[in-house]
């Protein structure tokens, strides 16, 4: 069974699966083979794929405890940090490929544009997370640590709400992808509600 | 021996790319399997995504004939290469993605065809499928495309003034603008079928034009481009160019032209009015909530790496032609 699949194959497979599509993505954005314009294909790509990690991501745990799977909880930084790396791709492929390093145009886009505004709050969250996310300051953060990443549920929100916001019409896939990140976020209701409330709950 | 005057428009034609480098990439996107999740969910639909990626797209193509016409041949711009024309496409009756249109609409049927023009004319006018390239003589223009969401190509449409149609129907005196309507099938159009794949928009998908524009020598409806008849990913069998507004006002596979005392009602403003006007006139000044519009990126051949990220002209830089039709019009306002 999968389950008892030890964790160093469980990682190879994850890494795998996340890195060799981003090196046969440049493969063909670089040969021009990718579509008439290879850097929307890479924007979109990498978006779609850092939403993608993020939500399996937030799959882990529930799915770990349900199927009592100890060694998929132990791959979930991986597997973030993977999203991490798709996330830093997409802003990177957007500041040198779409604005080709504009940076007057970009700071004047994070500012006027909110779903630009919206995936840059989301992107600084990601990065204070994947920093955070070593061992050596999860253990000096102690219990904060766990404050710190809840606001992964913020970000998978604001990502949601980035995706939806960019769209022209086709409104249909981001709010799935809305409704996907709602449910998950739902399943530890409780423990959101603690955590965003805890007076509330002392009472 | 010919003697053509170049019109200021005209640009040059050079380093016309050929139709391997399409052929090509084909290959590449099936390899490229990366599921987004709606498609999991979604089963059926949403090819623009994931069922492309894995299946099979060797679809038979759509024939294209080729056409006699006057070249364009003052040119000084590089062209956008055939195949970059032909496969990056927002026709959104073949789905919202950009390759969307080349994989959905190859079987679209152009023949037989009809294109009428009435309203407010005094002889109405039905084109046939044959007529739209022998009716009026046909001739290249070089234009520059200017896209809403800030991309750009130069391409070499073959055509006919639309001023040309109109004048044929016989416009009479109450007629203010020009209504625009794409075929309406959604056995062909699986957009219009299904809201996943078309992305919501109201069909058919309806344009106008204030008839000063329409009549406007540079407005061309276009049956070919690259000397053949277009593909119909990009509007066979006719479609209209607007070249000094964005891409959205240039209607595709068009059917019926209505001549009208009001202004008629236009796709995109009916679904976001505040984002997409009427005009639409190409505009560095006046942004998109989504696209600042004063620069683009042409899209050129080469891959990643070219360096074409331009500075957007007013009116497309076709203002020496068109400015005069919004003399005194507060275009921050009438956008």
């Amino acid at each position: 069974m999968l389950k008892f699949l030890p964790l160093f194959w469980l990682k190879v497979i994850i890494h795998l699966s996340a890195a060799l599509p981003i090196l046969y993505l440049y493969y063909g954005a670089f040969s021009d083979t990718i579509g008439a314009d290879p850097v929307e294909t890479v924007i979109h790509f990498t978006g779609i794929g850092a939403f993608n990690l993020l939500i399996i991501t937030l799959l882990i745990s529930p799915v770990a405890k349900q199927f009592k799977w100890p060694n998929l909880l132990k791959s979930r930084r991986l597997l973030g940090l993977y999203a991490a790396t798709y996330a830093l791709f997409h802003l990177l492929n957007f500041v040198a490929f779409e604005l080709q390093f504009d940076i007057a145009l970009l700071g004047s886009e994070i500012i006027k544009r909110p779903y630009i505004t919206v995936g840059m709050a989301a992107f600084v969250i990601m990065a204070l997370l994947s920093v955070t996310s070593l061992s050596y300051y999860k253990k000096r953060l102690g219990p904060s640590w766990q404050k710190l990443h809840n606001y992964t549920y913020i970000m998978a929100c604001l990502v949601g709400v980035h995706f939806y916001w960019s769209v022209k019409s086709e409104i249909i896939e981001p709010s799935i992808y809305l409704a996907i990140v709602i449910a998950l976020l739902s399943i530890r209701g409780k423990r959101i509600k603690q955590w965003l409330l805890p007076k509330k709950n002392n009472r | 021996m010919l003697i053509k005057t170049p019109k200021r428009y005209a640009i040059s034609e050079n380093e016309v790319t050929s139709e391997n480098i399409y052929r090509e990439r084909r290959q590449l996107l099936k390899g490229m399997g990366f599921i987004g999740a709606s498609a999991l969910i979604a089963g059926t639909s949403n090819k623009a995504h994931a069922i492309d990626f894995f299946g099979s797209d060797d679809k038979p193509s759509f024939k294209q004939n080729t056409l006699t016409y006057q070249k364009d041949d003052s040119n000084n711009q590089t062209l956008t290469p055939e195949a970059k024309v032909t496969s990056h496409n927002n026709f959104y009756e073949f789905g919202t993605g950009k390759s969307d249109p080349v994989k959905n609409a190859q079987a679209f049927k152009v023949d037989p065809w009809q294109l009428k023009v009435d309203g407010l004319v005094d002889n109405p006018v039905t084109l046939d499928y044959d007529d739209l390239t022998k009716l009026f003589a046909l001739e290249e223009r070089i234009y520059r495309l200017r896209c809403v969401e800030a991309w750009s190509m130069v391409v070499p449409w073959i055509g006919f003034s639309l001023a040309e149609l109109i004048k044929k129907a016989q416009p009479n005196s109450n007629a203010k603008f020009v209504a625009f309507e794409t075929l309406y099938d959604p056995e062909q159009m699986p957009g219009q079928s299904s809201r996943f794949i078309g992305g919501g928009i109201h069909y058919p998908y309806v344009e106008g034009l204030r008839l000063d524009e329409a009549l406007n020598p540079l407005s061309l409806m276009s049956v070919g481009l690259y000397g053949k008849t277009l593909p119909p990913q990009n509007g066979a069998p006719i479609r209209l160019i607007v070249p000094w507004k964005y891409g959205f006002k240039s209607i595709k596979s068009v059917v019926r032209i209505t001549l009208t005392d009001k202004q008629p009602p236009t796709t995109w403003s009916q679904l976001a009015a505040s984002e997409y006007g009427f005009y639409a006139n190409v505009n560095p000044n006046v942004s998109h909530p989504r696209w600042s519009q004063a620069s683009e990126r042409r899209i050129t051949g080469g891959g990643l790496f070219a360096r074409n990220r331009i500075e957007t002209q007013m009116f497309n830089g076709y203002g020496e032609e068109v400015a005069h039709l919004y003399k005194g019009m507060n275009l921050s306002k009438y956008y």
